[in-house]
């Protein structure tokens, strides 16, 4: 049985161990309210822009001579994946549950003989990856600096996808992040973003609209934004997941430690009971024998 | 019945601005500034660098925008914009950097026209300011 000493330093770590994640809960509440907010604050964008390209992809004329973004290479051998997670740790299954979700894409698509290209945005998601597709990740991005998410970083993102894209680099571009549901529950997505994939949804409104200058303009104009709008959307939600993820972990973890202690203090109070019953006795059988 | 309709702009970070009682707004589209007025057929149209103008009961206000998309539909103007600062808000040293800005990317030679043409019409848009 470990020493009285032994058991107290134990005990000492454990609580010190505890007031680390209770604190980190805390931030990661604090935070979790801003990402919330500025991911509902981000919604109206991306969803006007979605209807937006809806309304102008259903009203364009000429469906052979579409932009690619929209319309596709014709043919789908080359798959780029974007993987965003974080850039820290301690955030419970956050970054597994995407790398999972993508680990199982990768197999699906070398499977078929396809090619496979990764970018990884925010190291978690590269530490992980590169032991078994380091070959294949050509860009790696990290936003360490930036404290929240914002859009000049979504942007270059989606410049680079984007210039990808037009040399010809890749044929269908998936990005993978988690969407925030609750603070309990993320659930990792894979959400096409080249070429669009539009859910028909034929009963929108069919009303005619003028259009300034023509249709294939606007649409040449607005599909690169409307990358970058996806990925500033994953983004945010990323966010916001990452810091519900890692509240629980860390409310967790301290209600583990909480239990430790406990346990820990019930051993250190038996050890010192028994020695102390034992030096009674000692001394008992010492007065007796005399 | 009134002359009002609604206008939203909303840029990616959240929604920027909500009005209901506006009666004119002056956007700068790609091929020349807009008037919309109520009852506008629906349009869809994106913008180039330049001041919007709200007109409305409650006062005149200005934004300078450097790109955008416009959609009109049943009397309601939503703009999307990455880029929007109000005129009032902005003061000369922030025009002043966003020239700088605008210069330096209209000197570069490796951009091709479009973008030439965009950042030109930056620099014209802010020197008016100033």
């Amino acid at each position: 049985m470990a020493s009285l000493d032994d058991l107290k330093k134990r005990i000492a770590s454990v609580k010190s161990t505890q007031k680390i994640t209770k604190a980190m809960k805390m931030v990661a509440a604090a935070k979790l309210r801003r990402a919330q907010e500025s991911a509902e604050k981000g919604r109206p964008y991306s969803e006007k822009m979605n209807n937006v390209i809806l309304n102008l992809s259903n009203g364009i004329s000429d469906k052979e001579n579409a932009p690619k973004l929209l319309s596709g290479t014709g043919q789908e051998k080359t798959h780029l994946c974007v993987v965003m997670t974080s850039d820290r740790g301690l955030c419970g299954g956050f970054n597994s549950n995407i790398i999972k979700k993508a680990k199982s894409y990768f197999a699906k698509i070398l499977d078929e003989g396809k090619e496979l290209k990764i970018i990884t945005v925010g190291s978690k998601g590269n530490d992980s990856l590169k032991r078994v597709y380091g070959d294949k990740i050509i860009e790696n991005i990290s936003f360490k600096e930036s404290k929240n998410a914002n859009y000049f970083d979504a942007d270059k993102v989606g410049k680079m996808v984007i210039e990808k894209f037009e040399a010809g680099e890749f044929d269908v571009c998936i990005i993978f992040y988690n969407q925030f549901k609750n603070v309990i529950t993320q659930i990792p997505q894979a959400q096409q973003i080249i070429p669009l994939n539009n859910e028909e949804e034929e009963n929108s409104s069919e009303e005619s609209y003028e259009f300034e200058p023509d249709e294939d303009e606007i649409l040449s104009n607005l599909l690169p934004k409307n990358i970058s709008t996806q990925i500033f959307k994953a983004m945010l939600e990323n966010s916001a997941s990452e810091q519900g993820s890692r509240m629980s972990a860390m409310d967790n973890a301290t209600r583990n430690a909480g239990e430790m202690v406990d346990k820990l203090t019930i051993e250190y109070n038996r050890s010192r009971q028994a020695a102390i019953t034992k030096e009674l006795i000692e001394i008992i059988s010492g007065a007796e024998s005399l | 019945m009134s002359e009002e309709f609604k206008v939203e702009i909303v840029n990616p970070e959240k929604s920027f601005l909500v009005k209901d009682d506006v009666s004119e707004v002056v956007v700068p589209a790609f091929e020349g500034e807009m008037g919309i007025l109520k009852d506008h057929i629906s349009i869809i149209s994106f913008l180039k660098p330049g001041i919007i103008k709200i007109l409305s009961k409650s006062g005149d206000e200005n934004y300078y925008v450097e790109d955008g998309i416009v959609e009109f539909k049943n009397n309601n103007l939503s703009i999307l914009t990455s880029t929007i600062f109000n005129l009032a808000d902005m003061d000369k040293s922030k025009q002043q950097d966003l020239l700088k800005q605008a210069e330096e990317e209209a000197n570069k030679t490796d951009i091709n026209d479009q973008s030439k043409y965009l950042a030109d019409q930056k620099v014209e848009v802010l020197k008016t300011l100033n």
